[in-house]
């Protein structure tokens, strides 16, 4: 059983989890070292690239400042082209929502290309309780469906997942023959997806961009099972999280010279697909379109005029990839289906910073994730946000510790900075009290938590014989 | 040119205070071989740093109010850390936005406060300090240094002058030490892995000292080191610029951390 639920209140548990499983942290190191370089090779090529960047932000940001205005525009042009816009505040609403119309069209499986919204929303559970079977068509996705997983990265779902273990869940649930070979475990795959393809009667979808000046919902990948999603089944359901719209239709050349490139390192992905409303006569595609704008927790980042800067993201999944944090703790660490810097950042702000007040904390702030943003988002600056509206909180201090226990010493500390004299007796308290611990100018174990915790796995300097200030007079 | 000595107050960092204080004279050292009159104000703590950074704002605010009258008397304010440098100058006018009284003083201050580095470099326009240290290091781009403050180069050039050494890059050098700062106790595993992996980097580029520009990021690369038994040693690039050909203080010879131990 797949886990549900927000479950980053686990992320110390689940570092500790990790740290004993090398391989796992092989797995993410290579892997998204590899996608970190591919894109250092790829944006070179680009002449401009830093003002695309610019251009890009500017476009987001102008979207989110008026979000209502293109949103309307949007759900305007989708229906002008024989769509249906439906609107979900909830992720209950998604899956309600997507329900109905399953059931209206009588559909007892469809097919789903990768999307991080129906992630979010747990979409596939909520329709399994109905009696609707979603069969997920991207590699990755497939992959984690079979184990039961969440996705652990957001462009390579299946990033922690060796051959190996592809193989054995091959074995397990597609009764296929044993081979760890990619390109016979991509035929395997194939067959099996073909045959879901061939029954599916709705596809269901997420959409990489919205363009609102034409109500087009725009879709990137390499494998071309969105395209077979959207197109070959009866009914298209796209899930849109309502941020992920641009203005207009020029501008998808912007977007799409830098996705392809900060997630992947590719000029472009394989295919784009281009879809404005449902078939028309004469046409290949579905009979029905739907398009199921997406709030669950948006509008909470968007009331918030400094933090709404994270809905400008177009989950590239670059952050993950430059992040040193997360190649060492992986994807699953973060307790939801977003991880990263940027999962660490719009996780609390979807779904409020009480149940997942750690995640600001899991970073060491080093700014990787914003040098290499799309949308140049400034995620560490965000974090610190977050971490103040953790702590104004009043329920237990985030990582570890008793309740009180950082309030109380970080006020005890600000109230001897502010005193010279204090902060001086202090030194001496401690050089007092370091003969204890020290052995020639080191601490091997420090005894107060949290700084016990530093000495687990590095040891500590003892305090300089004589402080600088003591040592100043002699130097004038 | 001018001509009248240029006015340095100079701030410490608590760190540098309580851990490090021949970084710090180190520094000073430097300032004035480079012709700058060096102040220093006893009444200076701490920026505030570790208390903004893990969310405590208003605690932060306390502190940094205070740092922004101590240094009025001085024509710039220097310090070697980047991190330090960046509460100021990057954090200071967000954590007073709401305060206009301070919020003038806090923009005043950042105007001539600067990293150590970079004060060589861009104020008193010079690279050869006249140092000399014939040996293999390695520079750690600590990171509110590079990206919160784009400097990057400063220290090279200063490195790449110094007589009879030589400069080598590790393995992504512009990867974070894992330090952090609260960081380094709320996750501690991961804080020291990602320094095992800095500290593996400068031994396979064959370096005899790690070199950095932040006492937090030396204090845990130095940590782990040291835990390990790594043959390698940090150090502050203010203690790299004092070493000269006729340094006779045998503490300014020796590397960062074992420097002040008896």
């Amino acid at each position: 059983m797949t886990e549900t639920g927000i479950q980053s209140a686990h992320i110390h548990e689940r570092t500790e989890e990790i740290f004993k499983k090398p391989q796992l942290q092989e797995a993410y190191r290579s892997s998204t070292l590899r996608l970190y370089t591919h894109r250092l090779q790829a944006i070179g090529e680009v002449p401009g690239f830093e003002a695309l960047r610019d251009r890009a932000r500017a476009l987001k940001r102008e979207v989110i400042e008026h979000l209502d205005e293109y949103l309307a525009q949007f759900a305007d042009n989708v229906e002008r082209s024989g769509g249906k816009v439906h609107w979900a505040e909830t992720g209950d609403d998604v899956c309600r929502i997507v329900r109905e119309i399953a059931q209206q069209a009588g559909v007892k499986e469809f097919v789903k290309s990768k999307t991080m919204v129906g992630e979010e929303v747990e979409l596939n559970h909520a329709l399994e309780a109905a009696g609707i079977r979603g069969v997920e068509t991207d590699l990755g996705e497939l992959i984690i469906q079979l184990a039961g997983d969440r996705p652990a990265h957001i462009v390579a779902p299946a990033i922690h997942k060796t051959r190996q273990d592809v193989s054995d869940l091959f074995v397990e649930h597609l009764h296929a023959e044993r081979t760890t070979e990619p390109e016979r475990l991509t035929a395997i795959a194939r067959r099996a997806l073909r045959e879901a393809f061939a029954r599916a009667e709705m596809g269901v979808s997420g959409a990489n961009f919205a363009v609102a000046e034409t109500g087009t919902i725009v879709l990137v990948e390499n494998e071309g099972n969105i395209r077979l999603c959207t197109t070959s089944p009866r009914v298209h359901v796209a899930l849109v999280g309502i941020e992920k719209l641009i203005p207009r239709f020029e501008d998808l050349a912007v977007f799409l010279r830098l996705l392809g490139r900060s997630g992947t390192g590719q000029k472009l992905t394989v295919y784009t697909s281009l879809l404005t409303g449902p078939r028309r006569a004469g046409e290949d595609g579905p009979d029905e379109m739907h398009v199921v704008l997406v709030d669950n927790g948006r509008t909470a980042a968007l009331a918030d005029e400094k933090m709404r800067e994270a809905l400008y993201c177009i989950r590239c999944g670059a952050c993950l990839n430059a992040c040193p944090v997360y190649r060492k703790i992986g994807g699953h660490a973060y307790g939801w289906v977003y991880s990263g810097p940027i999962g660490a950042l719009i996780t609390p702000q979807f779904n409020g910073i009480g149940v997942a007040r750690e995640l600001p904390f899991a970073s060491s702030l080093c700014g990787a994730c914003r040098e290499v943003c799309p949308v140049r988002i400034n995620i560490p600056d965000l974090l610190l946000h977050l971490r103040a509206e953790a702590q104004n909180q009043a329920s237990p201090a985030p990582s570890g510790g008793s309740p009180r226990g950082e309030r109380v010493s970080m006020r005890l500390w600000a109230w001897a900075m502010k005193r010279p004299r204090i902060y001086s007796l202090g030194g001496r308290l401690a050089r007092w009290g370091q003969k204890f611990y020290a052995r020639q100018g080191w601490i091997r174990k420090l005894p107060l938590f949290p700084m016990s915790r530093w000495t687990e796995g590095r040891d500590f300097p003892a305090l300089a014989p004589q402080t600088f200030r003591e040592r100043w007079k002699k130097l004038t | 040119m001018t001509t009248s000595k240029p006015r340095v107050a100079f701030f410490v960092t608590c760190l540098g205070d309580q851990f490090f204080p021949e970084v710090g004279e180190c520094a000073v050292r430097v300032l004035r071989r480079m012709g700058a009159e060096v102040l220093f104000n006893p009444a200076q703590t701490c920026c505030g740093q570790p208390a903004f950074n893990t969310g405590y704002r208003d605690e932060a605010r306390e502190v940094a109010a205070r740092m922004l009258d101590l240094f009025d008397d001085a024509d710039y304010v220097v310090t070697p850390s980047g991190s330090c440098s960046t509460m100021v100058r990057v954090f200071y006018p967000e954590l007073f936005a709401h305060d206009p009284a301070r919020l003038e003083k806090a923009q005043q201050l950042r105007g001539r406060f600067y990293e150590f580095s970079e004060f060589l470099v861009k104020v008193l326009k010079v690279e050869d300090v006249g140092a000399s240290f014939p040996h293999r290091v390695t520079y750690h781009d600590s990171c509110h240094l590079l990206r919160e403050l784009g400097i990057a180069e400063e220290p090279r050039r200063l490195i790449r002058a110094v007589r009879g050494i030589e400069l080598v890059e590790m393995q992504d050098f512009r990867l974070c030490c894992g330090f952090g700062g609260t960081f380094s106790v709320k996750f501690p595993e991961v804080s020291v892995a990602m320094g095992e992996d800095k500290v593996r980097a400068a031994v396979e580029a064959g370096a005899e000292y790690l070199v950095a520009n932040d006492s937090g990021c030396l204090m845990h690369l130095a940590g782990v080191i040291h835990r390990r038994g790594l043959p390698v040693k940090t150090m502050h690039l203010a203690q790299l610029l004092a070493q000269t050909e006729e340094a006779a203080d045998p503490r300014l010879a020796a590397p960062a951390i074992e420097a002040s131990r008896p």
